[in-house]
């Protein structure tokens, strides 16, 4: 059958697509291109002076050896919350993959992570890790570690990626989870019965039967602790001590909204797309060729 | 040329709905006022507003909560962009330098006044007030609206414990130090000294008390071409003796902003530097003796402290193309309103901010007030006690926020041990001061 018999009218199909153009355009490519726009000029708060500078604002940014270090934090940090949530979830799905009693409820218990806030998250993990009067952080001082993210570069970060990992998990977990039953049983069986053990069977049936999801889930994950984690951040450490936990999206809201710099802002939301775009060219490109769909 | 950003222009579709029907309801002009004190304060703002739309049939305020400090400023910046600026925000004092270089945003205070016949005398301002928010001509620029100063907070109990005199309290740092080394010999508090805000005690404050500039040019009121002066001796002295003082144990840094201060109304710390505006919680939380004393001095570099600076925040009246003389004369009925003896009297009393005039200083005084509410004054008379000079009157710079980020930055990396005070005010000053040119440069006009 020809499909183009259906639109004779040019136009139409145009006309059909208008609407979900429209919103792309004013919700995305817009405020893109503000954002591109500012870039490149320098100006007040207010906006009243303003003045084209070409590249300046870029220059002056990677001049910074901050940013430097920012960079390198915000790469340390999405990895590790990357590999923390993807590895957790994992187990936890596998675990809750088997046949147990009140796996139902077990499930549920392990998805209320999701719906909670941000910044409650980082409350409790204060409340968790504050060496004053967190419950862990007074047992960890107790116990003669030295223990106070306040100051200490490297307990910041190590409590800023567990919380925001922590918040990812149950994502994760589910997406795991449907995955793992997704596999046929018939597959499992066979291979239980070619005398393959549970490691083994893991290995070379389960995971590569799973990485359509695990790809899935790294390019969310990536994207969650390149974006969605400046609520944590700003609440547990507000960048610091010093800036050992400020990241490339936290940095860019603080130069942006607090420090009123837009064209600086403007500059890093800039080099955060291109960031993005290529980290996802590079993923579908390279990672996915290794994906069994 | 007014471009609208999306986003500023979103948050001014949201706030036109606000504005438009309401405008002259009941045949009373609206006046939108924004503020950004939460909790208890925030009940009191609402509370002066509701003072005043009760004082008078012709004009209403409506006080909105918009967030933070920063949300409020922000927001009134994106709103005035997109063309429907609230008629006061309330801005934090570093939000000064900006909002004072906006020129055409902002009708200055002195001007607003004078359009609507209203005689306000600066003189009847504290002069540590008045002068933070006025030009270099004395002309006020913002209204004062809820001014506070730098204290020291003191668990009276834990220096009875350590065996200290809870009557003779430490004036100097000397002092200071040294009675914190008896609490932690004697192990009267889990904490010697802890601190608030970080770089407006220990560098702002400092700055004025001993009369030496955070930068020069008047610290930046003669001129947006200012720069920091980090380099100067008190602050490598300060900075070394609070290094000295955290690795002896005598003073622990309890993180960025307010955070310093939780440790002291829950009776951890024996002594903390935080606004006067914490009395109420100190009021309500502390399960101990404490007082509240003037801030200390370097004994050796000064016989008489000069005054301190303030904190907390003015309100700045907004220009919008279709506002009327009507709506600026509503703003200026408000100020004059809130700087009623009365009124100032009754708003330091509840809320533990600095009365806006003298006189209410004086009424609160003949009243009783400090009798019955000791240490309540100690603020004041931080504010007042010697005339201002260039190098006290405040801080007029450009990225002000970004500025005291950098210096605690800096400082956390000093207690981290990863840099010594020679180093550590090095880099603050050479970082500060690309602030205060990419300001210059994006101000020029």
């Amino acid at each position: 059958m020809q499909r183009k018999a259906i639109f004779n009218n040019k136009l139409l199909p145009y006309l059909l697509l208008a609407p979900q153009l429209a919103i792309t355009f004013v919700f995305f490519f817009w405020p893109a291109g503000e954002a591109v726009w500012y870039s490149f000029i320098r100006q007040d708060a207010f906006g009243i002076s303003k003045q084209f500078v070409g590249f300046e604002n870029f220059t002056d940014l990677f001049a910074d050896p901050l940013y430097h270090q920012v960079i390198i934090n915000t790469l340390i940090f999405s990895l590790a919350v990357t590999v923390l949530a993807m590895g957790l979830a994992l187990g936890l799905a596998v675990l809750a993959d088997r046949h147990i009693r009140g796996k139902d409820g077990y499930r549920t218990l392990l998805i209320w992570p999701y719906a909670v806030a941000p910044a409650i998250a980082a409350i409790l993990y204060i409340f968790l890790f504050h060496p004053d009067i967190g419950l862990i952080g007074r047992a960890l001082k107790a116990a003669g570690v030295d223990w106070n993210y306040t100051l200490n570069g490297n307990q910041a970060m190590l409590v800023v990626v567990l919380a925001a990992a922590w918040k990812q998990v149950s994502y994760n977990f589910l997406f795991f989870l449907a995955g793992l039953q997704s596999i046929p049983r018939s597959v499992l069986e066979a291979a239980a019965i070619d005398g393959a053990s549970a490691t083994y069977r893991f290995r070379t049936v389960i995971f590569p039967l799973l990485s359509p999801t695990t790809f899935f889930l790294l390019v969310i994950n990536i994207t969650y602790a390149f974006f969605d984690t400046f609520g944590i951040i700003d609440a547990l450490t507000k960048g610091g001590p010093g800036n050992a936990t400020q990241t490339l999206i936290y940095r860019a809201y603080i130069d942006g909204r607090v420090n009123l710099d837009l064209g600086s802002s403007s500059a890093q939301s800039v080099v955060l797309m291109i960031a993005v775009m290529a980290l996802t060219f590079v993923q579908f490109r390279f990672i996915e060729r290794k994906v069994h769909y | 040329m007014q471009r609208r950003h999306i986003l500023l222009g979103t948050s001014g579709l949201l706030a036109a709905p606000f504005i438009a029907p309401s405008a002259r309801a009941q045949g009373r002009t609206e006046i939108q006022f924004w503020y950004g004190l939460g909790g208890a304060l925030g009940e009191r703002v609402a509370e002066q507003v509701t003072r005043f739309n009760e004082s008078q049939p012709r004009f209403r305020v409506n006080a909105n909560f918009r967030g933070s400090y920063v949300e409020v400023m922000t927001g009134a910046i994106a709103a005035w962009r997109a063309g429907t600026p609230p008629h006061i925000a309330q801005v934090f004092e570093v939000g000064t330098a900006t909002m004072m270089a906006a020129g055409p945003a902002i009708r200055p205070t002195h001007e607003l006044l004078g359009e609507a016949g209203i005689t306000l005398d600066p003189k009847r301002y504290l002069a540590g007030v008045r002068g933070y928010y006025s030009d270099t001509q004395g002309r006020m620029v913002s209204m004062p609206h809820n001014s506070s100063s730098a204290v020291l907070w003191i668990n009276l109990d834990a220096f009875e414990k350590a065996g200290l005199s809870t009557t003779d309290l430490p004036k100097t740092w000397a002092e200071i130090r040294a009675a914190a080394q008896k609490i932690k010999a004697t192990n009267a508090a889990e904490i010697p000294i802890s601190t608030a805000w970080p770089t407006w005690v220990m560098f702002e404050q400092m700055s004025s008390i001993h009369d030496v500039g955070l930068a020069t040019k008047a610290n930046g009121f003669e001129g947006l071409d200012a720069q920091m002066n980090l380099g100067a001796p008190i602050f490598a002295k300060h900075t070394n003796m609070l290094l000295e003082m955290q690795r002896e144990g005598t003073f622990v840094y309890g993180g960025r902003d307010g955070d310093g201060f939780a440790s002291f109304p829950a009776g951890k710390a024996a002594m903390s530097f935080n606004s006067s505006a914490g009395r109420a919680q100190v009021q309500r939380e502390a399960k101990f003796r404490w007082a509240s004393v003037v801030l200390p001095y370097h004994g050796d570099v000064t016989q008489s402290p000069r005054n301190g600076v303030i904190g907390g925040a003015s309100l700045w009246t907004l220009t919008a193309r279709n506002r009327t003389a009507e709506e600026y004369r509503g703003v200026a009925e408000f100020y004059r309103f809130i700087s009623e003896v009365e009124q100032d009297k009754w708003w330091h009393h509840v809320t533990g901010y600095v009365p806006l005039t003298l006189a209410a200083y004086e009424a609160s005084r003949a009243e009783g007030f400090y009798t019955q509410n000791p240490g309540a004054d100690a603020a004041i008379i931080q504010l007042s006690r010697a005339e201002p000079t260039p190098n006290s009157q405040g801080f007029r710079l450009g990225g002000f926020v970004e500025i005291r980020n950098i210096i605690q930055e800096e400082l956390e990396r000093g207690f981290q041990g990863q840099q010594n005070a020679e180093t550590l005010l090095g880099n603050a000053n050479r970082r500060a001061d690309v602030v205060l040119r990419n300001f210059e440069r994006a101000n020029r006009r």
